[in-house]
């Protein structure tokens, strides 16, 4: 009891001690990654907010000008089509581009040695996207040059549109690269899904006799489901800051129909130097990824099973 | 079974030559005639093989400066990445301080915000530093990575903590244990996210096209992207040589080290997206 009593207050002082020190620990190990993030995210961040009330070319005076940058912008046809066609190019790229993904994964999972296949659906995942947009840039060309319309001319017969050049197709081209750059990743990311469903789930399905299409319905999906949300809410997020094929593949400078609202940011700030109206245009983009993130997080309550 | 065995091979055999096509042509093209390319676009093989498509690109760029710059850029991104992160991560995992909790969920937070919201005050501040045209505006702003420090403290997390207390036993200060016992216990931890940093740095290409005027500076996706620029009198041939240049060597990396690429994009999910 004596020793007890007198061994307290000496622990108590010791953890007061350590405590204090680990507090310049923690400043000491946090602090570079601490520094460069406040520098360079969180206060271009602010930085951006107050930019986007203002009317700025970077050289003259800053003005303020309250929401008459929004305004224009949400008034201006090329912002709305810019909208349009962000929405478009995610409408198509994520429901397509993941039930591709489901079903080749589904085939890599119930095959025996399908590393050989993981590879080669990865390949576009590790390249450069400018790269994957020059070489779809000359498989698609519009004119008789072009790879897939001479091969749809010579085999099919069918004259196919200027990809590139139609305003009316260009976002399904877009969509097509861009459902080819990133399948492999989808594919292994729900592979990884796939195989943490206990088998004996899926014999227990076949006991009872259901079939190979009952069981993708009953067991795997609901059992993937989570997975699905994830990759579902990550490409419909990339695929509304998608950029560098865009770019590469149809300057959306000469053609309109391939105009984005990072596009836009891109070429009011840095084409134009309207610094304001940019980020303006950059603040609404955030907003519409943070709705959209929103609506899904809603959705999942009602669609994804978290209980195995 | 068996004829069921037989489709599944069916189907990824089609998808995986439509995910090989562009590639193989890729490389066929590279060695054709402009000639040739306009006049017979379905012919498969090159006739002539024009050799001089590869010596006459690499004459048209500079494209060993641009793999030195982009291969430097990238680890040194790399290095610094890792070890700061480690470290952050390290302090979120290990020790207490008031506000710990908080501030991860900040840091976190952090991670939603696009980088093309950022970008035009990135541009400005990049400017008074004076780093517009030059490397740093490449290398200092991408090692701050929120996606890092979380992904590292749940390595950090697994490792025994017992470990560290009988180091503490022995005398080991928080740097050492840190150093000495933490870091090599999350060697997987730090390869998969080295591999996801250094392909993220490689393929950039919004930060280089906006911060980069000197083409000696110009990273690979940089230098390839200006063969796309002109749009008039394209020589496919030598755009596609380029290609082949800039992606060949990368292709080759992957295909050595694939199983701990594809293992590490698939486990942090998020890739280089």
């Amino acid at each position: 009891m004596a020793i007890l009593t007198e061994a307290r207050p000496q622990v108590a002082r010791r953890a007061k001690g350590v405590r204090n020190r680990d507090g310049w620990w923690a400043a000491f190990f946090l602090g570079p990654q601490l520094t460069l993030l406040a520098v360079f995210l969180v206060f271009p961040l602010g930085f951006a907010v107050v930019l986007a009330f203002m009317r700025w070319d970077g050289l003259g005076q800053k003005e303020w000008v309250g929401l008459d940058n929004f305004a224009a912008q949400l008034s201006d046809p090329e912002f709305g089509l810019a909208v349009w066609n962000t929405v478009k190019l995610a409408l198509l790229t994520a429901p397509f581009g993941l039930a591709l993904a489901l079903l080749i994964a589904v085939a890599l999972n119930s095959v025996k040695g399908g590393g050989f296949y993981r590879v080669l659906y990865f390949m576009p995942v590790v390249t450069s996207s400018v790269a994957v947009a020059l070489m779809w840039q000359i498989i698609l060309a519009g004119d008789e040059h072009g790879v897939l319309n001479a091969s749809l001319e010579r085999w099919f017969g069918i004259t196919g549109p200027d990809w590139l050049g139609d305003p009316g197709w260009v976002i399904v081209a877009i969509a097509v690269v861009t459902i080819w750059s990133s399948l492999g990743l989808n594919v292994v990311i729900f592979l990884a899904g796939l195989q943490t469903i206990p088998p004996q789930i899926v014999e227990a399905a076949r006991m009872d006799g259901a079939g190979s299409l009952r069981i993708f319905r009953s067991v795997t999906l609901p059992l993937l489901s989570p997975t699905i949300f994830f990759s579902t809410v990550v490409a419909v997020i990339s695929s509304f800051q998608a950029f560098d094929q865009i770019y590469v593949l149809v300057n959306p400078k000469y053609n309109d129909g391939a105009r984005t609202i990072v596009y836009q940011v891109y070429e009011l700030g840095f084409q134009d130097f309207q610094f304001g109206m940019s980020s303006a245009a950059a603040l609404i983009l955030l907003v519409l990824t943070l709705l959209v993130t929103l609506v899904q997080f809603a959705a999942q309550k009602r669609l994804v099973h978290y209980d195995t | 079974m068996r004829s069921r065995q037989v489709a599944l091979h069916a189907v990824l055999t089609i998808g995986g030559l439509a995910m090989l096509f562009p590639f193989v042509w890729m490389l066929l093209t590279s060695f054709k005639s402009v000639r040739q390319m306009l006049n017979n676009p379905l012919d498969w093989l090159p006739d002539p093989w024009r050799w001089e498509n590869y010596p006459d690109a690499l004459a048209a760029m500079p494209f060993g400066t641009a793999y030195w710059n982009s291969f430097y850029i990238a680890a040194i991104n790399v290095t610094l990445t890792l070890l700061t992160s480690a470290m952050a991560a390290y302090a979120f995992a290990r020790i207490r301080f008031r506000g710990s909790e908080v501030l991860f969920v900040v840091f976190l937070a952090t991670q939603m915000v696009p980088a093309q919201v950022t970008i035009v005050p990135l541009y400005l501040m990049l400017a008074q530093f004076g780093w517009i045209d030059s490397h740093l505006s490449l290398i200092v702003p991408s090692i701050a990575n929120p996606f890092a420090v979380f992904l590292l403290r749940q390595f950090i997390r697994a490792v025994p903590v017992e470990l560290e207390e009988a180091a503490r036993i022995d005398g080991a200060g928080r740097w050492r244990c840190f150093w000495n016992v933490v870091l090599p216990n999350i060697r997987p931890g730090l390869g998969a996210l080295g591999i996801i940093a250094f392909l993220a740095s490689w393929n950039s290409f919004l930060f280089p096209l906006i911060f980069l005027n000197s083409p000696e500076l110009a990273t690979v996706p940089l230098l390839l992207s200006q063969f796309s620029g002109g749009r008039t009198a394209v020589d496919y041939g030598l755009i596609l040589a380029g290609s082949a240049i800039a992606v060949v060597p990368m292709l080759i990396a992957f295909l050595i080290g694939q199983r701990k690429i594809i293992n590490s994009m698939a486990a942090s999910g998020l890739g280089g997206r």
